[in-house]
């Protein structure tokens, strides 16, 4: 394994060139983490590229896509400093879809964990060859000039401006890895800072250009009638009264998908209007039939019922320590709950939309995309066509969430070009956003516990069931993936001697896919749920009782290996129980927890959960009026991500997740009726607004000098569950499935 | 034909008289600043200013704008720097920014009737108003910060 950040100069010539100029000094950078071995060396994808031109401009190419975290200005802010940039004289190149950045799927919450050393690395490289140049250039040693905001100073004060020694840096080598002397994080000038984003301005001048905004010449603009029923195919389509609509111009049939789903297009009826209004008032006339297929019978009723039945027996064990059968058979005190997590939409505010062109066995499409290479993938596989013919333009994206690192809609834009021999650019309505979304899977969960003396768990059983998103990659994958198993089930922290994790079989009936915090969504929500129910039982203080059962601060990846998970440890980012016990008491001290005292309509819940790396603990207060109406005073986070580099953009995705698990827990379910989602806006799929959203976010940042970790999900999952703990302390109602706002709560 | 004033500007549409404002704005004179989301007067993205009220385009047909002096966001300051949009930068409220314009025009119109809101009034006239992201705390921030400033 290579352990240094590759850096290397890089030539203009091919996908660079109409990013930077003839002459311009080009570097670029792949993270060590991210470096294969041998096979990497023989073809290098640098993931950073960094370019400084003659006139003095750096550019900085930002290969992950903005969906409202920032991190595209974020990530420039390392090599901005590492550089000793003027940031005013800094300008961010979104880049397109191309293998040779490496992965550019911005998801996960990864975007700062994998690239971050890079950047370091590849703005001090360049810093340190600057220096080289002027030293060369004044015939001084290297050791007698300094770079800083633009310029390199010489031992007599001599000056010359970066873009003055581009010329010459560009014909030194860089640093060797060793060589590379990152600033002094006491020097930091942007680093920790709160640097507003590249965006902001223009944002507030409504200047962003989305996808939904986005436009090629001469295109026409395309609605489509799907198939209501995930796989029913078109039996018949009577287009007469659409083609009668001002504005239209055509219909085109759009094949049906076959398995496994991906991102293909869904099929159906598309309608080509000169404008959207007229696409849309057209598409109302198509008169479709459908056969309706083989998911006709999903009714989200009847499927709960059977996930919850199947929660209830024995079922695939994912981890095992000790025996909890024998503690449970020697008939102590128990303790067993059931939850219940419905079908979710991402709901973004900007509903799927792109535009694309296709000519001459090319497509060229610019997309709200959180992943510009499957947009390639899936576009050449549908056309059959080569992935470097597909040029895919990233445009800022209206909230993604995860719906928008699949491009189905992307797929649906290029195939109706080739078929209308136009650019076309595809735009979905509020309806098709919900009714067509790759939902967060609906799941059940059965949690069990022996009570032992001490009121905590002698042994602790939790069994999951939910469709998985293997089911979009693979026929009939019934059981949970990995990646969805180590979300919050086999990572569990707690010392507990008897511990079984389960994982249960579910069918899947419509498209499924990952949500912000993923399975850590339902997991957190049972398990955390769970021991505020054991708490109460045993009449403990939440957060004493919270420190118990995780135990002492220890690194815990080889115990849950030894009992059988299928857990791969991260050395950079062990599971460290002392790390989450920190963030719980600095999160009680910071939110006064000793001195809440739940009661007259007021409540408190609190809870700590890892999740993408991260250590995050929330405590809710809540208030229950007369009515039962909910309101949330106050949030209270205390977060360790690692190293950070813009606080308030860290603090910004915490508010927004505190909302957004609000929605989850008070508000959000799809459910579907002979195969058909039911909800078509945001009527009947409430998201929280202004008066719903808890009123108050604090984040406290822990400070760290672990790596960087995830910021973007892991607000999310604590939520649910310390909000119906809160209400438990106020009401006395156990909240156990989603969403609350079913529940009476007086 | 249906006259109107979009930004100051005089214009005239010969097209379907049931056409949504939202979509003359946005395919026709190409203003995207104004949002689609819900087109059906639910999320508040889609928020203009009709004879200085805020409404929502995407309800409002082009027969019911005839006659009317229309403000979007790009009209709303030439440079971005209505007291509004100052405090929207000033606490570092976008983060998708894609609702952003619909919530500034709501909050510059709350602004003008009423100069000192509560926090009441703005949950009263904000709550149209949706975002996914949740920067709803920032946004009430921005408001109370505007309200001095115009104070």
């Amino acid at each position: 394994m290579t352990t240094h950040d590759r850096i290397q100069t890089v030539s203009r010539r091919g996908f660079l060139e109409g990013v930077f100029s003839a002459g311009a000094l080009i570097i670029g950078a792949t993270p060590a983490a991210l470096l294969g071995g041998e096979a990497d060396k023989a073809v290098w994808h640098p993931s950073v590229y960094l370019g400084l031109q003659k006139d003095g401009t750096v550019i900085i190419v930002a290969h992950r896509s903005e969906m409202g975290t920032g991190i595209r200005s974020v990530l420039p802010v390392i090599v901005a400093d590492e550089l000793e940039a003027d940031w005013a004289k800094v300008k961010i190149e979104q880049a397109i879809g191309d293998e040779k950045y490496g992965s550019q799927n911005t998801d996960g919450s990864c975007s700062i964990r994998d690239f971050a050393e890079a950047m370091h690395t590849a703005g001090a490289s360049a810093r340190m060859v600057l220096e080289r140049a002027a030293a060369q250039k004044w015939g001084v040693a290297v050791g007698q000039v300094k770079a800083s905001n633009h310029v390199v100073t010489g031992p007599s004060g001599q000056k010359a401006g970066y873009g003055e020694l581009v010329e010459i840096a560009a014909k030194l080598p860089l640093p060797k890895p060793a060589e590379v002397k990152r600033k002094d994080p006491a020097a930091y000038r942007f680093i920790g800072k709160e640097l507003p984003t590249i965006d902001r301005d223009n944002l507030v001048m409504g200047k962003g250009t989305f996808g939904y905004d986005a436009e090629m010449p001469g295109m026409v603009y395309a609605a489509i009638e799907r198939p209501p029923v995930m796989g029913a195919t078109l039996t018949s389509v009577d287009d007469s009264e659409a083609k009668k609509v001002g504005g239209v111009k055509q219909t085109v049939k759009l094949d049906g998908l076959t398995q496994p789903y991906l991102f293909q297009a869904l099929g159906g009826v598309a309608v080509i209007a000169d404008n959207t209004w007229s696409a849309f008032e057209g598409r109302k006339k198509l008169k479709a039939t459908w056969n309706q297929g083989p998911n006709a019978g999903y009714d989200s009723d009847a499927y709960k019922a059977k996930l919850l039945e199947t929660a209830a027996k024995p079922q695939k064990v994912v981890r095992k320590a000790g025996d909890v059968d024998a503690v449970f058979a020697k008939g102590g005190k128990t303790h067993e709950a059931s939850y219940y997590v419905p079908l979710l939409a991402h709901a973004a505010m900007e509903p799927p939309a792109a535009v694309a062109s296709f000519e001459n066995g090319k497509v060229i499409t610019h997309a709200p995309t959180q992943n510009p290479q499957a947009v390639q993938e899936a576009v050449s596989a549908a056309l059959g066509i080569k992935k470097q013919d597909v040029i895919c333009h990233v445009t800022l994206l209206g909230g993604g969430f995860g719906r928008k690192s699949k491009p189905d809609y992307v797929v649906e834009a290029a195939k109706l070009s080739k078929a209308v021999g136009k650019p076309v650019k595809v735009v979905w309505n509020r309806e098709d956003d919900l009714r067509f979304d790759y939902f967060h899977s609906v799941a059940g969960m059965y949690m069990k516990a022996a009570i032992g003396a001490d009121g905590q768990p002698a042994a602790w059983l939790q069994r999951s069931v939910f469709p998985s998103i293997g089911n979009m990659f693979a026929k009939d994958a019934k059981y949970g993936a990995d990646f969805e198993m180590g979300m919050g089930w086999i990572d569990n922290p707690f010392t507990i001697a008897n511990f079984r994790a389960e994982n249960g079989p579910a069918e899947c009936h419509v498209r499924i896919g990952w949500m912000r915090s993923v399975s850590h969504i339902y997991h957190a929500f049972a398990t955390h749920s769970f021991v505020d129910e054991l708490a109460a039982q045993a009449n403990a203080d939440r957060v004493d009782y919270y420190l118990k059962l995780i135990g002492p601060g220890r690194v815990i990846d080889a115990e849950i290996v030894k009992q059988g998970a299928l857990h791969k440890p991260d050395k950079r980012f062990p599971i460290d129980t002392a790390r989450l016990r920190r963030v719980l008491e600095v999160c009680a001290s910071r939110s006064n927890w000793a001195n809440k005292k739940s009661g007259g309509g007021k409540g408190y819940g609190i809870v700590a959960h890892r999740s993408f790396l991260s250590y995050i603990a929330a405590m809710v207060e809540v208030e229950v009026d007369a009515a039962g109406k909910v309101k949330i005073p106050r949030v209270t986070y205390a977060i360790d991500p690692g190293r950070i580099i813009n606080p308030d953009r860290v603090r910004s995705q915490f508010e927004g997740a505190a909302v957004f698990g609000t929605s989850i827990a008070m508000l959000g379910e799809m459910t579907a009726k002979g195969g058909v989602i039911q909800q078509k806006n945001f009527d009947t799929y409430p998201v929280a607004r202004i008066d719903e959203a808890p009123r108050v976010v604090d984040v406290h940042i822990v400070p760290s000098s672990a790596p960087p970790a995830g910021v973007g999900e892991p607000g999310v999952p604590p939520i649910a569950p310390a909000l119906c703990n809160a209400i438990f302390a106020a009401t006395g109602k156990r909240i156990r499935e989603l969403p609350l706002r079913k529940a009476k709560l007086v | 034909m249906i006259s109107l004033k979009v930004n100051g500007v005089d214009r005239n549409f010969d097209g379907s008289p049931d056409m949504p404002l939202l979509w003359y704005l946005r395919d026709v004179l190409k203003l995207t600043g104004t949002k689609f989301s819900c087109g059906q007067g639910l999320c508040g993205s889609c928020t203009v200013h009709i004879n200085g009220a805020a409404m929502r385009s995407c309800v409002t047909p082009m027969k019911a704008a005839a006659g009317k002096s229309i403000t979007t966001i790009e009209g709303l300051s030439a440079n971005g720097d209505h007291p509004v949009q100052k405090a929207w930068k000033d606490a570092n409220v976008p983060q998708c920014g894609y609702c952003q314009p619909g919530q500034i025009m709501q909050a510059a119109s709350l602004l003008k009737k009423t100069p000192k809101p509560t926090d009441a009034q703005i949950d009263s006239a904000m709550r149209g108003n949706l975002c996914r992201c949740g920067t709803y705390q920032r946004i009430r921030t921005a408001i109370q910060l505007a309200a001095k400033v115009m104070a």
